[in-house]
């Protein structure tokens, strides 16, 4: 099993498909009175949160406490960070205090890589900035085998802010691993160059919502923040929900089966109607149950709790 | 600095470099006295000198950089005049060019004059102060520029490097207003708009790795604006760190036209390129894969800020045409940029780190894993035209009776693992920790006093 878990890279099909396999078993759980396992009892898991991420925080949270884990939960507001303390120092800390594993949230691409250079225990990517996302990309894979029974051979569409998403990278590479087409969609300003081969060959890109849509099994929206505008990636957020957004029209060009995803939190009206929102297609709400199942399993695989 | 030879050859003291191959010829002996080389021949009369013994060694005229930081004023916990002309002189420099970014900026006739003075009081390398072009390198007013031409450090070439003078009537202004006293803009090419927030170098890995891009034509764009500038005025331009092919062709293309343009290139621009930052160091040519080992492979998890530097490493296309255009000329000098940062500033979060690496004491050795042995390329790229550049009348000329003697002795056979716990600068951001490169300096002399000796410091 691996180490840590930075990127989405770091996971081959076999592994994914475990993670998957156990998040199966741990939501079985889940439906039990009793939802505690005793698997990582005198474990120490700590959430190192340096953006405020209060869904992610607390799913990773409740998964670890569900495993019976030591919790303890590190904001970088109001702690030492705030005083001007560095990375380095707060790993050392970390690890004289007995960490088996630390949840990190960092605004900066790339934090997670370098706290692993510092501590012993594991490290799991809990989004760094604009780079990955990993076990949302697990968790996105759970509800789109639970939903639609596989993820190989899916047709996946990830629409919106590509360039700033760690959401969209994180999906594309578990995706492909696992067997999925993936298509990118969204105004030319947030692709990223050289996406087509940058994280896995055979990724397309569309700037058309509408020619995708009649093919897509899954249609993932990712969260658009109106501040691109002044950036001018966009002209105004009218235009992009126009050209971009899911609405009723479009969401009735999709194959009966179609899902749509998207990780939270939403812009209702922006990138998604509020009629798509609360659809019967949409997995929102389910997509956040699953998140803890999933990171049950990856926090249960990662701290060798099989082995016990 | 050195007694007067006036007066006959008794002068002291005196030392016989002995067997030495010069550039362009076979074995010989250098006499050097009183500062200047007095005699080459062979079997020189070793009485009353010390011998070095150059047997198997090569002589070059001591290499002179361009672009130097050297961080005093300001910053003495990184680096200092001293400290750094020691790097230098250990990477046979005999002449080094401090840039202007210190703290004071290098923006008055004041602080060059401070930093040439640490210099000559240092007395390990000639230290050539680099002027600012604009007050506090803000871009928005000339610094005095006329005043630091005429101070005691006769300031020739003047940057704003690490900003870009991006106004293109300031930069038309500072072109022009040199010209009185036959001064150099050398420019940062940048165009800030286009790298705001910038990372490393726009392309496949930045996409990969999630960090914002530093594209090519935020370089391009400039110089190619730059060139056409320097044409309407009549002046001249000098490009510092070079990094994309682009700028070759636009580089090109300027030199065809006659525009009085020179241009630099960074060793880590021709060796390393991006693919680094995502923890894969990839061969670049053909040259790699003799004399250098620890080429390709995984270097750690990635992110490594060591490898942060701006311009950003770019891509292995970029570095095989820097190459080709270093060799053919339209690339006129290497200069190192060498850049020590305090630990602290490169143990932290990628963007966090503040950009650049150390040079001076692996740049022959980087030149020579490219280049391979072509002695008198080296020392044309190394020596000679960046002497010419900065108008170092002392230094970049190939030793002859009568010739200052600013040489350096360098080993071509040896083969060192570089380890950035034994840099003579104060920092320790090296690049290239781990990797065997080949040659080594043997000797290092500056207005004919040795400045190393066997490869050490001689203080």
């Amino acid at each position: 099993m691996l180490k840590h878990l930075l990127s989405g890279a770091d996971l081959d099909a076999a592994t994914a498909t475990l993670i998957l396999d156990t998040a199966g078993e741990m939501a079985r759980l889940a439906g039990r009175e009793v939802k505690k396992l005793p698997a990582l009892r005198g474990r120490t898991v700590v959430n190192l949160f340096y953006e405020d991420s209060t869904r992610t925080r607390i799913s990773f949270e409740a998964a670890a406490k569900r495993l019976s884990a030591d919790v303890i939960n590190f904001s970088a507001k109001g702690s030492s960070v705030s005083k001007g303390e560095s990375l380095k120092d707060t790993a050392l800390t970390l690890q004289a205090m007995g960490a088996d594993a630390v949840v990190i949230r960092h605004p900066a691409s790339g934090a997670p890589h370098t706290l692993a250079n510092w501590i012993d225990g594991s490290v799991l990517n809990a989004g760094d900035g604009t780079h990955e996302h990993p076990t949302q990309a697990l968790l996105d894979a759970y509800t789109m085998r639970s939903r639609l029974g596989r993820v190989a051979g899916l047709s996946v569409a990830v629409v919106g802010d590509v360039l700033h998403s760690r959401v969209a990278r994180s999906n594309v590479l578990l995706l492909a691993t696992l067997g999925a087409k993936v298509t990118l969609v969204g105004p030319p300003t947030l692709i990223p160059v050289d996406i087509g081969t940058a994280l896995a060959p055979g990724t397309e890109v569309s700037y058309d919502l509408d020619a995708v849509l009649p093919t897509a099994d899954v249609v993932m929206m990712l969260r658009v923040q109106r501040e691109r505008m002044a950036d001018s990636y966009f002209p105004s957020a009218r235009e992009y929900a126009r050209r971009y957004g899911l609405d009723g029209p479009r969401m009735r060009r999709l194959p009966d089966h179609a899902i749509v995803m998207h990780p939270g939190p939403m812009n209702r009206g922006m990138e998604i109607a509020p009629e798509v929102a609360d659809s019967s297609r949409s997995t929102i709400v389910e997509q956040v149950t699953n998140g803890v199942s999933v990171r049950m399993a990856v926090l249960y695989l990662l701290l060798g709790g099989m082995d016990r | 600095m050195s007694k007067s030879t006036v007066g006959g050859d008794q002068v002291t003291p005196t030392y016989l470099i002995r067997g030495a191959r010069v550039v362009g010829g076979g074995p010989t002996d250098l006499l050097v006295a009183g500062g200047v080389v007095t005699r080459v021949g062979s079997g020189l009369d070793a009485r009353g000198a010390t011998v070095v013994d150059a047997d198997g060694l090569v002589a070059l005229p001591g290499l002179v950089d361009l672009h130097t930081h050297l961080r005093e004023p300001g910053r003495e916990d990184a680096e200092t005049v001293e400290s750094g002309s020691r790097a230098a002189a250990l990477g046979g420099y005999t002449a080094v060019c401090a840039m202007a970014n210190t703290s004071p900026v290098a923006d008055t006739a004041g602080v060059v004059e401070q930093v040439w003075r640490l210099g000559r009081e240092a007395g390990l390398v000639d230290v050539q102060p680099i002027g600012a072009v604009t007050v506090g390198l803000a871009g928005e007013r000339l610094a005095e520029l006329g005043a630091m031409a005429d101070s005691a450090a006769r300031v020739r070439i003047f940057s704003d490097d690490g900003h870009c003078v991006a106004d293109p009537r300031l930069m038309r202004r500072a072109l022009e207003y040199v010209k009185a006293f036959d001064g150099v803009i050398a420019q940062h090419a940048e165009e800030p708009r286009l790298t705001e927030g910038a990372q490393m170098h726009e392309g496949e890995v930045s996409t990969r790795l999630g960090l914002t891009g530093w594209p090519a034509v935020a370089e391009e764009a400039i110089i190619a604006r730059d060139v056409l500038l320097a044409e309407h005025v009549g002046s001249r331009l000098h490009v510092c760190h070079l990094s994309t092919a682009g700028s070759v062709e636009v580089l090109r293309h300027a030199k065809a036209r006659g525009v009085r343009v020179t241009a630099e290139v960074t060793p880590h621009h021709l060796l390393l390129t991006d693919e680094i930052v995502g923890g894969r160091r990839e061969l670049v040519g053909p040259a790699l894969a003799g004399p250098t080992s620890g080429g390709a492979g995984t270097v750690g998890t990635g992110y490594d800020p060591v490898f942060k530097v701006n311009p950003p490493l770019r891509t292995a296309a970029d570095a095989a045409a820097l190459r080709e255009a270093l060799i053919e000329g339209i690339i006129d000098v290497v200069a190192t940029d060498h850049a020590p940062h305090a630990l602290e500033d490169k143990e932290c979060e990628w963007a966090y780190a503040r950009p650049g690496m150390l040079g001076l004491e692996t740049a022959l050795s980087v030149l020579l894993s490219v280049l391979g042995e072509r002695w008198d390329l080296i020392a044309e790229r190394m020596s000679r035209t960046p002497a010419r550049i900065a108008g170092l009348v002392e230094h970049g000329r190939d030793p002859a009776p009568g010739v200052p003697a600013n040489l350096t002795l360098v080993d071509p056979a040896a083969r060192r693992t570089v380890d950035p716990g034994e840099m003579a600068s104060r920092s320790r951001n090296t690049p290239y920790a781990g990797m065997t490169l080949p040659g080594r300096i043997v000797a290092t002399f500056l207005a004919g006093e040795p400045t190393v000796l066997d490869g050490k410091a001689v203080r």
